[in-house]
């Protein structure tokens, strides 16, 4: 806190006291700072042609040197870098929601177009131009990921009571090592694999849902595993010891006081991992495919989901492009719906369902 | 709260072991032994589909220069790209984790984190789709002036894509997909910085950005590491999202602002495998794995990062 890194020089005369005072910006200078820089960007960039993405980049830069080079004159160098990282913080965030917004500004633009009562009735049997909908991919999707749910569910959740509840030494150990290197499998390997599998049982080409159901639950596994594991560890201690003091058998103790305490948690994490491979695309474009028409049935050939209806509909239009285009962005903004009301009912799980003891 | 149990068991149950433990203590740990039957399932069945590609003749894999002519190119497309989309995200994601832990007001913190929180949730062929409509037109100006400007450095090269269809905006869109991966992490370990280390940065007179430069950062580095690893991993095997922006497909080449560029692995399968027959589904299963290969690599070294630096978080 020394005068020398203060760099006003007419501060120095005055500072005779034991204590200077230190000058500071007023609250909002700052903003007003970095407004004045972003004014000063979209300024310029309106000089050599007005675009968005240039008033971004010069006001960002702008608005930053602007803090820094304010507070460095009237506060001295250490808050000025202070505040520097302030600004570049605040601007990482704001850059951030760029794409998000823009994500989801673009996906509602163009996908209202087709958001109509005959997207969610029609499929795409016989229509080659306008008209047409995704009915059949929307029913192949909630088929297709709940058979994943079904088989990932009960397979997740009792590994997960494994590794809290039984499991000890090595293979505890190698289980949470490798569900957490299973979580990092890449789609499109979790579909070859699928894929392979399949063929190996059922000869060449062999298409069907559960094939895509298979590769999504290599996919689903880990993070059901780690969310439930996580949830269970939460469970207090006393809680299981208060059962077996009671007599009561470890399983029944498991099923009856463990399970319905973590119940919360348990169908929040379930809920993201549904919501995690609902959107999957790669490993449902190799292993199911598409058809126009509808088929309901798992177990007999190819099936339409949302996620490859909507690719398909984007990088293959037919003659009538503009209606191919419309359905495939009506398609992502249906899946996107679909994923953010999963997280919502999620979140709502784990406020309704909460345990109500204190911890 | 594990230590207390463990010892208190195992003499006693088993004397009275009821039927009902036995059978779900079973299908417990069957179910997790089950799941690394998967994973080595993974391994096995990609390697017996592989085997075809990989002893036939190399005038007979597609493309006719053998297998690794193949794959190699492929494989510089998938490191760049993901290369990129790090370079641009972790700085990022720190600076937002930063943001959302120590910067932003308390009572809103929560709300944007679950908000950067939703840039995961948004699938994969969605961001495909706005790649190609609105980031790709976008940087086209870009192209052209880092063409004119930056045509010395080789990865400038140009001569500059007019669709922006190109391995830049493939490495942009890669990085907003992977950005809340890093920051997720980053933002974990950041608010875990021992608050008695900040709070004493702060008596001693630090600024807010000193505290952070003096007591979080260097408690969050290996975090930040792990995540950025994370996020490479999640790169490397993004499948949608490129193959609907990349226009790929051409030799090997750093160039990341012209349009003939090398696809990356998991697009070339995705574009291919619907139509691939014989010889040319087993190449594509060989490059999977190779893919399969490089992500777990990348994911067990950021696992035993993870892995250590647990060892060192007890310290407060």
């Amino acid at each position: 806190m020394s005068t020398s890194t203060q760099s006003a020089p007419q501060v120095a005369p005055e500072s005779q006291g034991p204590v200077p005072r230190r000058r500071h910006l007023p609250r909002y200078a700052p903003l007003g700072l970095y407004a004045a820089g972003i004014a000063v960007g979209a300024l310029l960039s309106l000089l050599t042609g007005f675009s968005i993405a240039l008033t971004v980049v010069y006001g960002a830069v702008l608005g930053t040197l602007a803090v820094y080079i304010g507070s460095r004159a009237v506060e001295g160098r250490r808050k000025a870098t202070d505040r520097l990282v302030t600004a570049l913080v605040t601007t990482a965030f704001g850059i951030a929601m760029i794409p998000l917004v823009s994500l989801v500004w673009t996906v509602l633009d163009k996908g209202l177009a087709r958001f109509d009562g005959a997207f969610f009735s029609n499929s795409m049997f016989r229509v080659v131009g306008e008209g047409g909908g995704a009915y059949h991919a929307i029913l192949g999707t909630v088929i297709i990921t709940a058979l994943t749910a079904v088989i990932s569910v009960p397979i997740g959740l009792l590994t997960a009571i494994y590794l809290v509840e039984y499991g000890s030494g090595r293979l505890k150990r190698a289980i949470t090592f490798f569900v957490d290197v299973m979580t990092g499998i890449p789609s499109i390997v979790a579909g070859l694999f699928a894929f392979a599998l399949f063929t190996l049982l059922f000869g060449n080409d062999v298409r069907m849902g559960l094939m895509g159901a298979a590769a999504l639950s290599v996919l689903m596994i880990p993070v059901v595993v780690r969310s439930c594991e996580e949830v269970l560890k939460l469970v207090p201690n006393e809680l299981r010891e208060a059962s077996y003091a009671l007599g009561v058998p470890k399983w029944r103790t498991i099923v009856k006081v463990v399970l319905p305490t973590a119940v919360a948690g348990l169908g929040t994490g379930i809920t993201l991992a549904v919501a995690r491979v609902v959107g999957e695309t790669a490993p449902l474009l190799i292993t199911v495919g598409l058809i126009t028409g509808t088929n309901l049935d798992p177990f007999d050939g190819r099936m339409a989901t949302l996620p490859v209806f909507a690719y398909y509909q984007l990088t293959q239009p037919g003659t009538a492009t503009q209606a191919f285009l419309d359905r495939a962005w009506t398609a992502a903004l249906v899946l996107i719906i679909l994923v953010m009301a999963l997280n919502v009912v999620a979140r709502l799980i784990s406020r309704f369902f909460a345990p109500k003891t204190g911890r | 709260m594990t230590a207390t149990k463990a010892p208190t068991e195992p003499p006693q149950q088993r004397v009275v072991r009821r039927p009902g433990d036995r059978v779900f203590a079973g299908s417990a740990k069957g179910s997790g032994i089950f799941i690394l039957l998967v994973l080595a399932g993974v391994a096995a069945f990609l390697v017996s589909e592989a085997i075809p590609a990989l002893t036939a003749p190399p005038e007979d894999i597609p493309g006719g220069e053998g297998l690794a002519g193949y794959i190699a190119p492929l494989v510089l497309g998938t490191l760049l790209g993901a290369v990129l989309a790090l370079v641009v995200a972790t700085p990022l994601a720190v600076g937002i984790a930063l943001f959302v832990t120590y910067y932003a007001p308390r009572r809103i913190a929560a709300a944007l984190g679950y908000v950067i929180d939703l840039l995961a949730a948004i699938p994969s062929v969605v961001y495909g789709f706005w790649g190609l409509a609105v980031l790709a037109p976008a940087l086209v100006p870009f192209h052209v002036w880092a063409a004119d400007h930056l045509g010395w450095i080789p990865l400038f090269a140009g001569p500059a894509s007019t669709s922006g269809r190109t391995m830049l905006t493939v490495g942009l869109v890669l990085a907003v997909m992977i950005l809340p991966i890093i920051s997720a992490i980053a933002r974990e370990v950041f608010s875990q910085a021992p608050a008695l280390h900040r709070e004493a940065a702060l008596a001693l007179g630090a600024t807010r950005w000193e505290m952070i430069k003096m007591a979080v950062l260097p408690y969050g580095k290996s975090g930040v590491i792990a995540g950025a690893m994370l996020g490479l991993g999640r790169a490397l095997g993004e499948t949608m999202a490129v193959a609907i922006v990349l226009s790929g497909g051409a030799g090997a080449t750093l160039n990341l602002i012209s349009s003939s560029n090398p696809s990356t692995i998991a697009s070339n399968i995705a574009l291919r495998f619907p139509e691939a027959t014989g010889l040319g589904i087993n190449t594509l299963i060989a490059s999977g794995l190779v893919l399969f290969v490089i992500t777990l690599a990348v994911n067990m070294l950021a696992r035993w990062i993870v892995d250590r630096r647990a060892d060192f978080s007890g310290a407060n």
